[in-house]
């Protein structure tokens, strides 16, 4: 999960979509984030390469809708919308999730156990 | 206690001390010598003197020193006897006068040389001799003040009471007064020579001439303070020094210093740092030696007795057999399950609670005397005349309330005989006069202070002895060992070379000390 500079940054996501919860005047999603590119990345928990700017799920509210959805605590958030969340500031990236005009996000968001997941199948299944 | 009946086969001899100290220092071959340090006498004490003063300071021995292993391989008691006959000995006492005459002559006659340079003329051909004209009268100034200096320099350089009698000669200051001898030696020999036989009449030039004589004598003035006391000032020398009894280890900073001198300054600083020697505290590792191998007892099973005289092979079987019977012992004395470790853990634990308590009470005590004693103002003194006391008076007034927590604290920390009842009310008397706390009266009962702070007859260790395997008048260098011995216990001095110390340095731009600040925050969406 960890980007070479020049290189495309390839992993396994996983497609959540969440909708937007209303409580009173705001839009709630549930989940809290960390990380981006003007925080400190030695200081995050979740990330495996503590270089890693991106942007992670920190914390899920119980039965709010993003636990609902299936978000996980340690997800790394890749995509939101369309919008890239790999090189955003932390600001941004509160930003792209808290448009009042949307309802719905769309994220694509990988976590360790996906890649495994992948590995599995492909050994389980052989090449012909 | 028979333990193995094949191990064991003579009696255990303990071998008297004599024997055993003659012997060791018989192999080493050690040279010692006497260090005096007389208490406080002004006149006497110091060894070489540099001469040029009418002056209080010994000459060292010029003849020879007191070595020889023969005289002080003895027992304790005769040590002690030593030490006393010294004390009245006629020798040294001769050797000090001899010394300090040798300086004088040489004083005055260093003094009177240039006076004699300028008075001779006028004495043996006033009629020959061109008047003086007013440059000469100048140079008369000159040498008058030239003198008078060297005579203030002399007096603070030289004139001081002595601190000590080192066994072998000041190295430094004979080889100064024998230059000084030297250079005079050689004046009087060109003046005697040129100028008195050949009756020279400028007499211009004969005072120029004593006058360079009083300016080479400032110089070798001052060659002798650079040598006898800048330069062992800067330190080279890092010397460590441990008292035998107890442990007890300090490091000092010396110069460049020859062996005895080290050593008199270590004996100066032992005064001011080394806690007091307490030979009551050592008293528990001794019983506690002694119980160690006071239950095995060797006995002789096989027959064969060590009172056959010990000639040829006999000796050989002897020694060897010794040898195996001591190994035997330390066998048995460690196979012997031995609890002794939790007897002394007890035992001090136990002591540490006991002082503990009683100095808490001694602390109590000492604090509630105090509150009776208030001071009296000036004005106070003069309205109630009534029940007014002089420090000692008050002293002894609140004395007796403390007294006794006082006594059973010195006892429990075995510092009784340290101080006595008259001390004591003397330190009371003192402490009051000077608005001291109880706290600062008791900090010198509380921990035992250095030597310095006790009474005079407590400095029993006026006598030292230097023991050491390289020359005492060489100079220290990385690696000497030395002891110095008085007559409770040893000091052992080893010194080590101050490295050189190579240092770099790094600029740092005062504007270069920037910082960022690291974030992680949490939002929640």
């Amino acid at each position: 999960m960890s980007f070479v500079p020049g290189q495309p940054v390839t992993a396994v996501v996983e497609r959540v979509e969440i909708q937007k919860l209303r409580q009173g005047e705001n839009l709630i999603l549930g989940f809290s984030i960390g990380g981006g590119i003007d925080q400190d990345p030695g200081q995050n928990p979740f990330s495996e390469d503590k270089s890693d700017k991106g942007i992670y799920v920190t914390r899920i509210s119980p039965k709010g809708p993003a636990d609902l959805a299936g978000l996980k605590m340690g997800d790394k958030i890749m995509q939101v919308n369309g919008w890239d969340m790999t090189m955003v500031t932390h600001d941004q990236a509160r930003k792209k999730l808290t448009k009042k005009r949307e309802d719905v996000v769309r994220l694509l968001v990988t976590r360790k156990s996906l890649e495994e997941a992948v590995k599995h199948s492909k050994c389980s299944y052989p090449k012909h | 206690i028979l333990e193995n009946q094949n191990v064991f086969k003579f009696l255990v001899v303990e071998r008297s001390r004599d024997r055993h100290k003659s012997r060791s220092k018989d192999s080493r071959s050690e040279k010692s010598v006497t260090i005096n340090t007389p208490p406080a006498e002004p006149l006497l004490g110091d060894t070489a003197v540099r001469g040029e003063q009418v002056q209080d300071d010994n000459w060292g021995e010029t003849t020879t020193a007191i070595t020889g292993t023969s005289e002080h391989s003895l027992s304790q008691e005769d040590i002690v006897r030593i030490t006393k006959d010294l004390e009245d000995s006629v020798g040294l006492d001769c050797r000090r006068y001899f010394t300090r005459t040798l300086a004088i002559i040489l004083g005055l006659l260093v003094f009177l040389t240039p006076l004699a340079f300028l008075v001779l003329p006028h004495i043996l051909w006033p009629d020959k001799l061109q008047s003086c004209g007013t440059a000469c009268e100048g140079l008369f100034i000159s040498v008058a003040f030239k003198l008078l200096i060297l005579l203030l320099a002399v007096w603070a350089l030289f004139f001081r009471p002595a601190r000590a009698g080192l066994p072998r000669v000041y190295v430094f200051r004979a080889l100064l007064a024998v230059l000084v001898l030297l250079f005079v030696i050689s004046y009087w020999l060109f003046y005697g020579v040129r100028i008195l036989d050949s009756q020279d009449e400028n007499y211009q030039g004969i005072v120029q001439y004593a006058v360079s004589l009083v300016d080479a004598l400032l110089f070798i003035h001052y060659l002798a303070i650079v040598l006898l006391e800048l330069r062992q000032l800067q330190p080279c020398y890092s010397v460590c020094v441990t008292r035998s009894t107890d442990g007890e280890t300090r490091h000092y900073n010396l110069g460049q210093l020859s062996i005895q001198r080290a050593a008199l300054a270590i004996i100066e600083h032992y005064y001011c740092d080394f806690p007091v020697h307490n030979p009551a505290l050592l008293s528990a590792s001794k019983s506690r030696a002694a119980k160690h191998l006071a239950g095995l007892k060797v006995y002789n099973v096989d027959g064969e007795f060590p009172a056959a005289p010990a000639e040829g092979p006999g000796n050989n079987a002897a020694a060897g057999i010794a040898h195996s019977q001591s190994r035997a012992m330390i066998a048995a004395a460690a196979r012997r399950r031995d609890t002794s470790h939790n007897e002394l853990y007890y035992e001090e634990a136990e002591h540490e609670r006991r002082v503990r308590k009683r100095r808490a009470r001694l602390v109590v005590a000492v604090e509630e005397a105090f509150t009776h004693i208030k001071r009296m103002q000036e004005e106070e003194q003069k309205k109630a005349p009534g029940d007014v006391m002089d420090p000692r008076e008050a002293a002894q007034a609140i004395f007796p309330s403390m007294a006794r927590a006082l006594q059973k604290y010195l006892r429990t920390t075995k510092q009784q005989h340290c101080h006595s009842m008259e001390s004591i009310q003397q330190h009371l008397a003192f402490c009051i006069t000077n608005n001291m706390t109880p706290k600062a009266f008791l900090e010198s009962y509380l921990t035992p202070g250095p030597t310095v702070q006790y009474s005079r007859d407590f400095w029993r260790a006026r006598q030292w002895t230097l023991i050491s395997e390289a020359s005492v008048t060489s100079g220290l260098k990385d690696g000497t060992i030395f002891l110095l011995k008085c007559v409770d216990f040893s000091l052992v001095v080893t010194s080590k070379k101050i490295p050189y110390i190579q240092m770099s340095e790094e600029y740092i731009d005062p504007k270069s000390h920037k910082f960022v600040l690291r974030l992680q925050s949490e939002t929640s969406v």
